[in-house]
């Protein structure tokens, strides 16, 4: 789950991280509140789920309450362009007002704790270069991050982050104060299940002072029964509004941009391979929806409801490999959902497993003008050109059999 | 012949709920020899013919259990897998979906420095068909023993590699669904050495997805030390950067673990990778027969 950069920074300094002074408003009455409060000038940030917002023009200075509320209102409601939002943007629906810091003479570098994969553990990871694309730096220089990886019998050592800290060049003064950050970020990191957390740029000021300028943590979605805190900061204006309707059912849809083929299956790797064959055939998948291992009637129903309401879709492949999940209870649930939801796009079902032969029966005596497919690969190719051989084109009427 | 599972399985169940009991009559059926189930607080009672202990270590006692199969809820699953390497249970498969990734992390410290194997969690287990052995909640009736290994990240995908391999008369000496978790037990390498000194197994078929580099790894140990004919496929070529897809660890971060970069090590290392899911049975059919 991730959460926005004022919300990360509060879950920090309730773990005695030092982050700038500051305040979310929703409106710009409460931006420029925020800032008389604090006193100008004051810096005004765009609160999106999305990285790169400096450069889209999603951060500013504001020096008067003039300038703040001009600059509010010019971003509230404004969609921003990120590399990391994609062509449709976000829309800023909440600012964070941050006390100005003196930049003059500050260091910016870069910290962050993920959990890597190979080791199996988290790392601590620093670099010298902050405040600019962390991804170009791992790319151009891996050198230039420095690696400590966490043992989690004993977590993150004193001598670990002098280790970071001395790596980083840090003034031999500096050192302490900069440890005992980054201790109080891996604090925070295990307290909160985070599966990321970064701080781009880490600042050492002038006075020695060390500071979060920003801060993103991702936590881990497995783990959130155990934060029911953390929960309520999800921001559901930043997630697909159908992907919210599908998570309340247990299905996980992600939609994707261009496609015409809905797709419907059962396990994350066969609905992955689902989408690429039908890519294979000339097609283009509409979505990722698994409706994990025991789908029943309900689950189907909801399925197409949200498959539907992509008006994108131009026909539906539904694929089950049924390992418990029995055939004739999958075609109970999909003669039930096409009847009710009135579909009207050709469905192709390829479904293997426990009483298939039974299924394949149920559909074809269901007066529904279903089409069938034995195999994956015959399957994509008809779903491909029942839905116009990859062109959107005018839906035709599925059923044939009257109500 | 197989790996890790088969004749000489004397299988415990943990966590015997409604879940665990159907799946523990679920590989009963299928032949394979179960012996116990672990639910504590319900010690010296049966469940559908099964003794319930009280724990891992009292069962293994009394029943001379060496593999396990876990199906405790996410918040006791780690807790499971190391009350099971503590009684020195040698295989380790954990089925359980939603296992926090912190949890995983201490488990997996916890069982370096003991002898267990694990596979998972949030995987479909492994099955020898060829020996009558399943241990996790695969249909049983889609396999058919034989030669060929089959080791995969997914659920129904390995299903589907597996029913193509059947349905061309191909048998499989061992198929194991290794999880589509970041932190996991057995990974694709491992499950690659262990295909490769298996005399019984004469093919492989290795099946991937996007995010992380265990493929790459892989790939690199098959062009080390496999000579054995292998075919891969990924799944994923069509997801988006940046997106989960389903299982916690199919995500492309930072430009990393695409399926493009993936296949790409694959053939460089002298697998046979299909770019179609429909083909990979066939691809194997094909190798055999040179």
């Amino acid at each position: 789950m991730k959460i926005h950069e004022y919300q990360g920074k509060a879950v920090l300094a309730s773990h005695g991280v030092p982050v700038p002074h500051g305040k979310v408003a929703y409106t710009v009455a409460e931006a420029v509140e925020a800032g008389k409060e604090m006193g100008f000038p004051v810096v005004v940030k765009a609160q999106i789920h999305a990285g790169g917002r400096g450069k889209a023009g999603g951060v500013k200075l504001a020096k008067t309450a003039e300038d703040c509320e001009s600059i509010a209102r010019g971003l509230l409601g404004a969609t921003l362009r990120t590399h990391q939002t994609g062509p449709e943007g976000r829309v800023v629906r909440r600012l964070l007002i941050e006390q100005g810091v003196d930049l003059t003479g500050a260091r910016e570098m870069y910290l962050a704790i993920v959990i890597d994969r190979v080791s199996g553990a988290p790392v601590f990871m620093a670099s010298a270069e902050g405040g600019v694309d962390i991804e170009e730096v791992a790319a151009s220089n891996p050198d230039a991050i420095l690696k400590e990886v966490i043992d989690p019998a004993v977590g993150f050592q004193p001598f670990q982050a002098r280790k970071l800290a001395f790596g980083l060049d840090l003034p031999v003064a500096a050192v302490p104060r900069a440890a005992a950050f980054m201790q109080m970020l891996y604090r925070a990191f295990e307290a909160t299940d985070a599966s990321l957390l970064e701080i781009n740029p880490f600042l050492l000021m002038r006075d020695g002072n060390v500071l979060a300028l920003d801060a993103k943590i991702n936590f881990d979605d497995n783990a959130l029964y155990r934060h029911p805190d953390l929960k309520e900061l999800r921001d559901l204006d930043e997630e697909d509004p159908l992907e919210v309707e599908a998570s309340k059912f247990s299905l996980n849809y992600i939609k994707l941009e261009g496609g015409n083929v809905g797709c419907m299956v059962n396990g994350a790797g066969l609905a992955m391979a689902t989408m690429d064959i039908i890519k294979l055939a000339g097609g283009s998948p509409a979505n990722f929806l698994d409706v994990g291992g025991g789908a029943n009637a309900e689950q189907i129903r909801n399925a197409f409801r949200i498959l539907l309401a992509d008006p994108e879709v131009k026909a539906v492949l539904i694929n089950i490999f049924g390992g418990i999940l029995r055939c004739d209870v999958l075609a109970e649930g999909v003669i039930a959902a096409v009847r009710d939801l009135n579909v009207q796009i050709p469905v192709v079902i390829r479904m293997k497993g426990n009483n298939e032969e039974r299924g394949k029966e149920m559909l074809r005596q269901s007066g529904l003008n279903f089409i069938t497919a034995d195999e994956m690969g015959a399957a994509a190719k008809k779903v491909v050109a029942a839905a116009g051989g990859g062109r959107p084109r005018p839906a035709r009427p599925a059923r044939t059999g009257a109500k | 012949m197989s790996i890790l599972v088969g004749r000489n399985t004397r299988l415990l169940v943990q966590g015997m709920g409604k879940h665990g009991t159907f799946h523990a009559i679920g590989c009963r059926d299928y032949g394979t020899k179960v012996v116990g189930g672990v639910t504590p607080g319900k010690g010296g009672t049966a469940i559908e013919g099964f003794p319930i202990f009280d724990s891992v270590s009292e069962a293994v006692d009394e029943t001379g259990a060496n593999v396990t199969v876990i199906f405790v809820p996410p918040p006791g699953a780690a807790d499971a897998i190391m009350e099971a390497a503590d009684a020195g249970i040698p295989l380790i498969v954990c089925i359980t979906e939603g296992v926090p990734t912190l949890d995983m992390v201490k488990a997996k410290e916890f069982l370096a420095g003991k002898t267990s194997r694990l596979i998972g969690p949030n995987c479909p287990g492994i099955i020898s068909p060829g020996e009558k052995c399943k241990v996790g909640i695969m249909p049983g009736h889609i396999h058919k023993g034989g030669a060929v290994g089959v080791v995969s990240r997914s659920g129904t995908l390995t299903y589907e590699a597996v029913g193509q391999l059947t349905a061309l008369g191909i048998g499989q000496s061992t198929c194991i669904g290794i999880g589509g978790d970041p932190i996991i037990g057995t990974n694709h390498t491992d499950a690659l050495e262990l295909f490769n000194k298996d005399r019984a197994t004469r093919a492989i078929v290795m099946i991937g997805e996007i995010g992380g580099n265990a493929e790459e790894e892989a790939a690199a140990y098959v062009k080390k030390h496999v000579k054995k004919p292998v075919v891969g496929f990924i799944a994923g070529q069509t997801a988006p950067p940046g997106r989960r897809m389903g299982h916690a660890g199919a995500i492309i971060a930072g430009g990393k673990g695409t399926a493009d970069e993936k296949m790409k090590a694959m053939r460089a290392a002298g697998i046979h990778v299909v770019k179609s899911p429909a083909d990979i049975g066939a691809a194997v059919a094909k190798l055999l027969k040179k």
